[in-house]
């Protein structure tokens, strides 16, 4: 990584991966600015110890009253906590903005894990739809299969499925990585704007349709492309990343990387220069 | 909104009553407008079992119009009396409300349609399912209040589909309550989450070609799609392939017959299932906690693909 003390306040935040492209037009640009990184801890977060381990058994709670305990267990200090008995619930673990070690004994329901930022999860079993939604930053792993719209809207983190996801996995995504072993559904990649997916296995039809930016690797086959979603070359930077991240993600380690397919946007689509219609007859 | 479930057993039989109604119930916050069972329960197979209405619901939340018992018990005797004329015997006869009624009847049906034709020609009366082993049960409420209501939870047999309904496009009211049958075609029936967008093309041509729809629910076409494509011959897996194409809008649905429950899921994956497969139990439904209502240890499940069509066997 760059000095970031000595270099200028645009290509700091580039070499820190921040960006992948220039946005012009009316589009505003805003840099991470590391003289400001007090700015991204929350209040009320709590101080945890990862060696202090409890478990929780949420069998007979409602998903409000499981989150709330997960809230207490954090404010006594404990950094790893499991959960048992999740039994397909929805809304599990959301809203957890602290560092934590989380582990599900057994599946999830929809919205699980939804709006995190920090958490370290492993979740043994299967999730329903809309997994770590606006995920910001942490790690999800989910040992079986998940639902539809898989890591939407994720700004940041890891997002890994061992199994297969069903459609619009990384709808409006805006950062961060989301990494399937299995299939993929249609709409894998729909309107993403930033950030990239790994999907070891087939993925359904429309992929990346829409997508504003971001890249999309598929190891295996390809249902169709969606709108402005088009080939680039897959490069040797590309594949260091990729094998780098598939073994830290523990999944696809010896996969053979080199014959992956990169998908990015075409940018065809892109209007943003354009001038509204009345914006147009005013200059007429 | 809206929830389903469906379960079918392969190689035996089990309590579908309460298996479904435990489902059901995990689904309740999709829609409590109504709820719907179309129950295959084990029978000897001799005589049709007719499930029909006379009236409707008109307790808190119903969309229909009060009526006096006096104008069921009304219909009810122009039904017994068509039915004399028929030729059909009516071997052991339930009436579990004013308005919900349930014969056996020992007859050679030779043709259901004519004999359903007749049957509703009679005002008020519809004709909830005819089979020899499907029975439809549906009222508003709650699957377990439906379920208290028929006395379901002691119902034994192979398989099973239901529906939780939260009305959107059409009323609160029985005729408009999933699931609904396959009319003409014994044993046939039909659950759908979703909303289909060319409903109404599709039900001109359809009746123009002597389909008939009871409501203006739209899932009614797909019992309606699909049974006309078996009329011409198609088998289940094939009707139901062509309604991926033929039906425009958004679904998942159920469809069962005497012998085999089958899905289908739109081209856009846009409305939700669950599914659970092993050799001897198939279990789905529109959320993981309706299948952990039956299995609750931890299990496999997933989510069937776009366009995809699956169909099992008892």
């Amino acid at each position: 990584m760059a000095n970031l003390k000595t270099v200028s306040k645009k290509s700091k935040a580039q070499s820190m991966g921040m960006h992948t492209e220039i946005l012009t037009g009316r589009t505003q640009q805003k840099f991470f600015n590391p003289d400001e990184a007090e700015n991204f801890y929350y209040f009320g977060t709590y101080d945890v110890d990862f060696n202090k381990r409890t478990d929780l058994d949420v069998k007979d709670m409602t998903a409000p009253e499981a989150n709330k305990e997960i809230d207490n267990l954090m404010s006594q200090g404990y950094g790893t906590i499991v959960i048992k008995n999740p039994q397909g619930k929805h809304s599990l673990g959301v809203g957890i903005l602290n560092k934590l070690n989380l582990i599900f004994e057994g599946s999830l329901g929809y919205f699980g894990m939804g709006s995190c930022d920090g958490p370290i999860v492993r979740i043994n079993g299967r999730v329903g739809w809309s997994c770590a939604e606006n995920l910001m930053a942490g790690k999800v792993v989910i040992e079986k299969n998940a639902g539809s719209c898989f890591g939407a809207a994720i700004r940041g983190g890891d997002l890994i499925c061992k199994g297969s996801v069903g459609a619009r996995t990384g709808i409006d995504m805006k950062g961060g990585t989301i990494i399937i072993g299995g299939d993929a559904g249609a709409f894998t990649g729909f309107m993403m704007q930033r950030g990239r997916i790994i999907i070891l296995g087939d993925v359904g039809i429309n992929l990346g349709d829409s997508m504003y930016d971001g890249t999309i690797f598929v190891g295996g086959e390809i249902g169709s492309y969606g709108s402005d979603a088009v080939d680039a070359e897959l490069t040797k930077s590309d594949q260091d990343w990729l094998k780098r991240k598939l073994k830290v993600a523990e999944i696809g380690e010896n996969f053979d990387v080199s014959k992956m397919k990169k998908i990015v946007a075409g940018k065809k689509l892109w209007n943003y220069d354009n001038l509204e219609p009345t914006e147009k007859k005013g200059a007429i | 909104m809206c929830g389903i479930a469906g379960l079918i057993h392969r190689g035996k039989s089990s309590n579908v009553g309460s298996e479904l109604q435990g489902m059901l119930q995990a689904l309740k916050h999709r829609g409590e407008d109504s709820t719907g069972y179309a129950l295959y329960g084990d029978t000897d197979g001799k005589n049709f079992i007719m499930r029909f209405k006379v009236g409707e619901n008109v307790g808190e939340g119903s969309s229909s119009i009060m009526e006096d018992v006096s104008v069921y018990d009304e219909r009810k005797k122009i039904v017994d009396q068509t039915l004399a004329e028929m030729g059909a015997k009516v071997v052991k006869e339930e009436r579990t409300l004013p308005y919900s009624l349930r014969y056996e009847l020992d007859y050679n049906v030779k043709d259901l349609l004519e004999f359903s034709q007749r049957i509703e020609s009679i005002p008020g009366v519809e004709i909830l399912s005819m089979g020899k082993s499907l029975e439809v049960i549906k009222d508003l409420g709650n699957a377990k209040m439906v379920c208290d209501r028929y006395s379901l939870d002691k119902v034994v047999g192979t398989h099973a589909i239901g529906h939780a309904r939260m009305a959107t496009e059409s009323g609160v009211d029985i005729k408009s309550a999933h699931p609904f049958w396959g009319y003409p075609f014994s044993d046939v029936s039909v659950v759908h989450n979703g909303q289909l967008t060319n409903y109404w093309n599709n039900r001109r041509v359809l009746e123009n070609k002597g389909m008939r729809f009871m409501s203006e629910c739209d899932s009614e076409l797909i019992a309606v799609y699909i049974a006309e494509k078996m009329r011409d011959g198609a088998t289940l897996e094939e009707g139901m392939k062509a309604s991926l194409t033929g039906l425009d809008g958004v679904f998942t649905y159920f469809v069962a017959t005497k012998d085999s429950l089958g899905m289908a899921k739109d081209t856009m994956a846009a409305k939700p299932l669950v599914l659970y497969e092993s050799d001897d139990l198939v279990a789905m439904g529109s959320e993981e906690i309706a299948i952990r209502s039956v299995l609750p240890q931890e299990i496999d499940t997933y989510d069937p693909f776009d366009g995809e069509v699956k169909v099992w066997q008892i």
